[in-house]
């Protein structure tokens, strides 16, 4: 136990030796400073709130919001998930949107799940969450997969949009199976990019996205409001399959 | 810095640490086991109404069993070998007679993984559950493995070996009657003893512990209780949760499973995703009891996504011209 006590210690001491001590403890965390925030400084600040299970009770679909107090002027929202064997979830531009967003990722152990966000200055924040996972969700077969008709619905666009006087919140539910490539035999294939677009084709949000969403990823995004006219979901996936979906308000 | 280093070592540790148990109790692996008699001829083990930890090594479950004139029948045999071998001791500290007889009330692992213990005494569980335990009862155990460590070392799955038959059923001058029903699972074995008024609900019924939802149907379930409110019991063992005389075991599991449906219901018309809907305020009712919180996560994992579904529309692909 002492030395186990030993160990801790020194691990911790080299970790705050290099930064901010990440409140997450960490191992991964200067690592990931240096490859996704350019080893820029970044704040950990309780206005960058991430909601997620303490423990994944599903390691396919663990859900996670990320929601913003009072930080103003959001331009880009990155989600990385410490020990995921492919670690980048998502990059978020919320453009018109609200920066807060909601969807559900895959969890190979346990690990922080963490949004990096960067103002209009430049400045980096960051805030996260631990998640307990009996783990497995990246190197499994997506389960649609063994339905025989999967590829009928490819990028079907399921949608609803929710008003509540200021505010439309937009919920999607894509169909794909976003593949990791960690399953044997069976390749990457995944949504790389989606945007939302209003009436005249001007893109409201933004994003790319990467293997560990979860399979039929769902996703809630707050946009304002713009009255009776449709909006367009648009995208594509790393096989260059088109999605493209006209949502009524 | 020394006050921040600390901080940070208590962080990191934390986790660890809140793991270790008390090595007095763990070295020996004991689950101190003691039966409580609950009416003639019958008695139960009480589990703690908590999660499953290192601590407890699973024993958060009730089991329970019964001296007829032709020998034992066990209800249940708990989360592990070393349970079950140690529920079989204690039996034998209360009869000499052997088991002849064991029901298993649903597929989960606190109910069935001691089933080891009891080789070669037949053992029945509704088709359902037994083709559960088949199937995902590896699954189980590993996940047990990772939650109580090593109180679980030597258990392996022994899936139930006879499909039980719903009836009356005449065992030792026990009239017992086995009903088939489903909510909490997909075969869920409720067992009254006619002779004694005993229900032995398994987890169709909690008490003063939050119900758990990873295979249930929420309108099976209900109807479930509505058979079992329809016996004339005198005392019942919930599957968690303490002996009681009244209804108020079938009351409380009901009225958790009514605000469930609700409150996911109005979560999903509203537009919540998964995680703000876990993080809803309690009822008060609800705010004392154990583990309300984390079973209210789990189900928000195991049920939203029904909910969500009906909210959603299929969208018309676009007809424009991409830019």
């Amino acid at each position: 136990m002492k030395q186990l006590l030993m160990a801790f210690a020194l691990a911790l001491g080299l970790c705050a030796a290099a930064g901010a001590a990440d409140p997450l403890g960490s191992s991964r965390w200067p690592d990931l400073q240096r490859e996704y925030a350019g080893n820029a400084p970044v704040t950990f600040d309780s206005r960058v709130e991430v909601l997620a299970p303490k423990v994944a009770e599903d390691s396919m679909n663990v859900p996670v919001t990320i929601k913003f107090r009072n930080l103003p002027d959001v331009k880009r929202v990155l989600v990385v998930a410490d020990f995921n064997p492919i670690v980048k979830v998502l990059d978020y531009q919320p453009l018109l949107a609200q920066p807060g967003l909601s969807f559900r990722i895959k969890l190979q152990q346990a690990s922080p799940i963490r949004a990096l966000v960067q103002t209009g200055d430049g400045k980096w924040y960051a805030g996260g969450v631990w998640v307990d996972a009996a783990g497995g969700g990246c190197t499994a077969p997506s389960t649609g997969r063994s339905a025989p008709d999967w590829t009928s619905t490819l990028n079907q666009v399921q949608a609803r949009v929710f008003h509540d006087g200021q505010n439309q919140r937009v919920r999607l539910r894509i169909m794909h199976p976003m593949d990791t490539g960690l399953a044997p035999g069976i390749p990457a294939f995944y949504i790389e990019q989606l945007a939302v677009e209003d009436a005249s084709g001007e893109a409201m949000l933004r994003m790319e996205t990467f293997e560990p969403l979860s399979e039929n990823p769902v996703f809630s995004f707050d946009l304002p409001d713009t009255g009776k006219a449709a909006l367009r979901v648009v995208g594509r996936d790393n096989n260059g399959n088109r999605i493209d979906a006209m949502v009524q308000p | 810095m020394i006050g921040r280093f600390l901080l940070a070592l208590v962080l990191a540790g934390g986790a660890l640490l809140a793991q270790a148990a008390d090595p007095a109790v763990t070295d020996r692996f004991d689950y101190g086991l003691v039966p409580q008699k609950i009416a003639d001829n019958s008695w139960a083990f009480i589990g703690r109404t908590e999660d499953i930890t290192r601590a407890n090594g699973g024993n958060i479950v009730n089991t329970a069993f019964v001296v007829t004139a032709d020998g034992v029948v066990v209800i249940d045999t708990g989360p592990s070998r070393r349970y079950g071998e140690q529920m079989r001791a204690a039996i034998a500290r209360v009869t000499d007679r052997p088991v002849i007889r064991v029901f298993n009330t649903h597929q989960h692992p606190d109910h069935f993984l001691g089933n080891q213990a009891f080789a070669g005494v037949p053992t029945a569980a509704l088709p359902a559950a037994q083709a559960g335990m088949r199937e995902q009862g590896g699954a189980f155990a590993d996940n047990m493995y990772r939650m109580a460590g090593d109180w679980l070392a030597g258990t392996e799955v022994s899936v139930a070996d006879q499909a039980a038959q719903a009836g009356r059923q005449t065992i030792g001058g026990h009239d017992f009657e086995l009903i088939a029903l489903e909510g909490h699972t997909g075969g869920d074995l409720a067992v009254f003893d006619r002779t004694t008024g005993v229900l032995y609900a398994g987890d169709l019924i909690f008490l003063d512990r939050a119900p758990t939802t990873p295979h249930a149907s929420l309108g099976h379930w209900r109807t479930a209780l509505d058979t079992l409110a329809a016996l004339p019991v005198k005392r019942t063992l919930p599957g968690h949760g303490p002996v009681h005389d009244d209804s108020r075991g079938i009351g409380q599991t009901r009225d958790w499973l009514d605000w469930l449906d609700d409150t996911l219901n109005r979560a999903a018309t509203s537009g919540m995703d998964m995680a703000e809907v876990m993080v809803l305020p309690l009822p008060e009712r609800f705010a004392g009891m154990p583990l309300a919180r984390s079973e209210f996560e789990r189900s928000v994992t195991h049920l939203y996504s029904r909910y969500e579904q009906q909210t959603l529309n299929t969208a018309a692909p676009s007809r424009l011209k991409q830019k």
